[in-house]
């Protein structure tokens, strides 16, 4: 636990749209207010819960001016999501700063978008390794698997709020009073085992990587992907202009030309998935697949 | 009535009682707390909860409604204030514009019952289309602006807006950011005081703007702004931290609580109200300090008053025009001006962060009415909502977006040009069409533009977190009322071809848009699925992907969809997709465009 003196206690929150940020920390703003803190806890609403990355600063003390933390001075951050983790990593104090992250990856569809062969979706690279490595104290814990198994995956930010509990001096029952208040009637007995859980595993160490999390997000080996080149082949007497292959065609690579005859427009786009060739009512589209055995140098 | 001027900061009868409110909550119990009878708003991200938070407060107390836009919600206000109850509007920065027209007009006829408007700017465009700064346009129509700090001011200056709206005849400006808007702090709460209706009162020179009565209300308003100027020297609402003599800052609203972060022990004039400014006030603080910054978000607007008074001050040399303000911009911006050490800007990790931008829920109806604009390789003229999402890809279908209700008549100038080739469509949400695109629909049909609109119609104002409209037949206390129907609106204002289609139907929604677009003149097509969040989150099976039989083919994967992701296996190098049980809510659109027929509810997968 940080010094109040030297000024407010900073936590991070941060995740994706619809996790529970907000939630978590309502929970911790509530606590520090019925410790007798200030407290300034700052959302953001709008467009970005729409499944894009959601951030709460939390800030208690016995004086906190600025709703915001500057950034490297957040005490703690704690990440319901990995690579939301990673994106405000610069936000905790360098030296002090304690990281706590769920390791599941919500992979979002805009890191799809390469359809290249072999071509891996753009997720954060780094792995719980060698983030956790490199910070003052740090967790990369399965909050999500470990509530999955308790039989309410909907318990993944209590068991965050378990493992944030040990850099924090409150006392348990207190937390364990607020979070009451703040699940539905039917699901605080689990809540309360998620709790102890997670803080049960935070408390086995400073720096800790969850078993399941360890070799995550390791780059693919690309390679065996890349070996294969396409070739399209459209014979313009067969084609009618039906415009079936260009409405079809998942990459959006072929156009009719001027003369209404299927081309490929787009030919660094094409993947090679036959679509265009299957669903041809006239055989006039011949796709080649082939192995390349020795990959180029 | 208390005095504005001369009432404590702290009034006796605040109550011990605090609670953690977020600053539009608060704003909220301002409302309450200075006995206000009506209140009305449209839903806009940072306002939004300010009026769903007052229609939390006792229906005897208050009437709070949703109206179809700011400019009705003002006009409802202002109807009130003339009745002699207290009245009140909330709406985000780029409403005022909406509401505009009656702001201009009423700041020359005053109130009768107190009259405040809370306008919520966005520095930092988290959620609009621009960042425009309120305190500009109160200047503009010579109306008091006051600017809050914290939830606690939040609450207390809207209270105060009412009594000094009443004192001065003037409407006023409550301006909040969205900082202010959604930070909680522990707020101390007041009592209710309510004060007794004065009933209408007939003073046709006063009420109604004809150019002879305008042209005696003019020199009023400069009057009412000079004595409102005067009064704030004295004035609880401004006050000064003394501090260092060596620095003086001038800040409001949110600023301040940076500047108190970053210079703890500067002197500072924390200015209440950026218009009108207190003169005397701020020529003695200047006075007793040897250098003057101005801090302020957005506009120069108190820098520029100052130089016009003669002053040496800098601001904007150092602190910038664009995005919000943060401890580290102050830093940053007070190192510039030589009165604070740089921080060292070493990051201690060094990558890049993923791209996450926001994107269309998992079973949104608008996804399908994307896919097929896209399909028909149309010209989309767009509008504010939700859908707006689909301007990126996969979906990457709208063309152009400039504000509510702008889209339809977009539509109409493309379509008169003469130069565009491809079909004309102008997407708009039902809540957008209420607010403003009932007016370029009729002039459409009027001037028979060969356009089609797309009305996507998903039973709530979606994007601001699901707020009933004229068109779900709830108010927003929850009671029924009458409900628009869309399909016989457009009918009855001219539409010759419209159609109802389902937007879970992919062939039917593109068969239907394709008839829409051949049809020469107006078309309406209506797609007709409720928000998958709100008002009850919807969820039904889900659906699952057949590794054994994908083929990788990632047409599933052009909808965008966030519950669609690439699993571990591959065809051909491609990545074979898989759905997250959790976040699916069984569309089964992924399933409609499936080329394999791989993509089955999940309860019949192996």
């Amino acid at each position: 636990m940080s010094d109040h003196k030297s000024g407010p206690t900073n936590v991070l929150i941060v995740g994706v749209g619809g996790q529970g940020v907000i939630m978590v920390s309502k929970v911790l703003a509530q606590l520090c207010q019925n410790h007798g803190y200030e407290v300034k806890q700052s959302e953001v609403h709008g467009m970005a819960k729409r499944g894009g990355g959601v951030f709460s600063h939390v800030r208690f003390g016995p004086k906190v001016w600025s709703p915001t933390i500057p950034e490297g001075e957040a005490d703690i951050l704690v990440a319901l999501e990995w690579a939301e983790g990673l994106r405000w990593i610069n936000f905790m104090k360098p030296e002090t700063g304690t990281f706590i992250a769920d390791c599941q990856r919500i992979v979002p569809p805009f890191a799809c978008r390469n359809r290249g062969r072999g071509a891996e979706a753009t997720y954060a690279p780094q792995t719980p390794e060698e983030i956790i490595e490199q910070v003052h104290a740090g967790y990369a814990i399965d909050a999500t698997s470990m509530a999955a198994n308790l039989g309410n995956s909907k318990a993944a930010n209590t068991i965050l709020l378990g493992a944030l509990s040990t850099a924090l001096d409150f006392p348990v029952e207190d937390w364990l009073d607020v979070i009451k208040g703040f699940v539905p009637p039917a699901s605080v007995d689990i809540n309360m085992l998620a709790f102890q859980e997670g803080r049960d595993w935070a408390q086995a160490g400073e720096k800790r990587i969850d078993e399941t999390a360890k070799g995550l997000h390791q780059t693919h080996d690309t390679i065996r992907h890349n070996q294969i080149e396409t070739t399209v082949e459209i014979t313009a007497d067969w084609c009618k202009g039906c415009d079936i292959c260009v409405k079809m065609c998942p990459e959006r690579c072929l156009r009719l030309n001027d003369k209404l005859i299927a081309e490929l427009a787009l030919p660094d786009l094409c993947t090679g998935c036959r679509m265009c060739e299957w669903l041809c009512p006239d055989f006039a589209i011949s796709i080649t697949n082939t192995p390349i055995l020795e990959p180029a140098e | 009535m208390n005095s504005v001027m001369t009432a404590p900061r702290q009034e006796e009868t605040v109550s011990s009682k605090s609670r953690p409110l977020t600053g539009n909550e608060a704003i909220a119990r301002g409302v309450w707390e200075a006995g206000v009878k009506v209140a009305a708003a449209y839903p806009g991200t940072p306002s939004t909860e300010i009026m769903e938070n007052v229609a939390r407060y006792p229906v005897e107390d208050i009437h709070a409604q949703w109206s179809t836009n700011e400019k009705t919600s003002l006009d409802v206000a202002i109807g009130a204030s003339f009745s002699g109850v207290r009245a009140f509007a909330a709406m985000k920065h780029v409403g005022l514009n909406v509401a505009a027209d009656a702001l201009m007009s009423f700041s020359y006829i005053g109130v009768n019952g107190g009259l405040v408007i809370v306008v919520c700017d966005d520095p930092g465009i988290h959620s609009s289309q621009n960042e425009q700064d309120t305190r500009v346009f109160a200047r503009f129509a010579q109306v008091p602006v006051l600017e809050p700090s914290d939830g606690q001011e939040a609450l207390e200056f809207t209270r105060v807006a009412f009594d000094m709206s009443e004192e001065f005849d003037t409407p006023v400006i409550v301006r909040s950011t969205t900082r202010l808007s959604h930070t909680r702090s522990a707020v101390k709460l007041g009592t209710r005081r309510a004060p007794d209706s004065k009933g209408f009162i007939e003073r046709p020179h006063k009420n109604v703007m004809i150019p002879a009565h305008a042209r005696m209300q003019h020199p009023e308003v400069l009057n009412r702004v000079s004595k409102i100027s005067e009064a704030m020297n004295s004035s609880p609402l401004n006050r000064v931290d003394k501090g260092d003599s060596k620095l003086g800052i001038i800040t409001s609203g949110i600023s301040y609580t940076y500047v108190k972060e970053c210079l703890p022990d500067a002197s500072v004039l924390k200015l209440g109200a950026s218009f009108p400014l207190p003169e005397t006030l701020i020529r003695e603080f200047c006075a007793s300090v040897d250098q003057v910054l101005v801090v302020e978000e957005l506009e120069p607007v108190i820098e520029d008053a100052l130089r016009i008074m003669g002053l040496k001050v800098e601001g904007k040399a150092y602190f910038p025009r664009v995005g919000e303000f943060s401890p580290e911009v102050l830093r940053a911006g007070f190192a510039k001006a030589g009165v604070m050490k740089a921080k060292p800007t070493e990051a201690a990790f060094e990558f890049a962060p993923m791209v996450r931008p926001p994107v269309l829920c998992a079973g949104c109806p608008h996804t399908s009415c994307f896919m097929a604009l896209r399909a028909l390789d149309t010209r989309v003229a767009g509008d504010i909502g939700c859908y707006t999402l689909a301007v990126v890809e996969p979906l990457k279908s709208m063309d152009t977006c400039v504000s509510m209700g702008s889209s339809i008549a977009n539509a109409v100038g493309m379509a008169k040009s003469g130069v565009e080739t491809k079909p004309i469509v102008a997407t708009i949400g039902d809540s957008t069409f209420l607010h403003s695109g009932i007016p370029p629909l009729i002039d459409a049909v009027y001037n028979n533009a060969n356009i089609t609109v797309f009305l996507l119609d998903n039973h709530i104002t979606a994007m601001t977190g699901g707020q009933d409209h004229p068109g779900t037949g709830k108010t927003l206390r929850g009671e029924d009322t009458s409900r628009i129907n869309f399909l016989e609106l457009v009918k009855a204002l001219g539409v010759k071809w419209a159609r109802v289609v389902d937007s879970y139907d992919m062939a039917s929604m593109q068969q239907q848009l394709r008839e829409a677009i051949d049809f020469k003149g107006v078309s309406v097509v209506i797609s007709n699925r409720p928000c998958v969040l709100d008002p009850v989150k919807i969820k039904g099976p889900a659906m699952a992907v057949d590794q054994d039989t994908c083929i990788a083919c990632q047409s599933c994967m052009n909808l965008g969809c966030p519950a669609l992701t690439w699993s571990d296996e591959w065809y051909e190098g491609r990545h074979k997709v898989k759905i997250d049980l959790e976040a699916c809510i069984g569309c089964s659109l992924c399933a409609q465009l499936c080329t394999s027929d791989s993509i089955v509810p999940a309860t019949v997968q192996p």
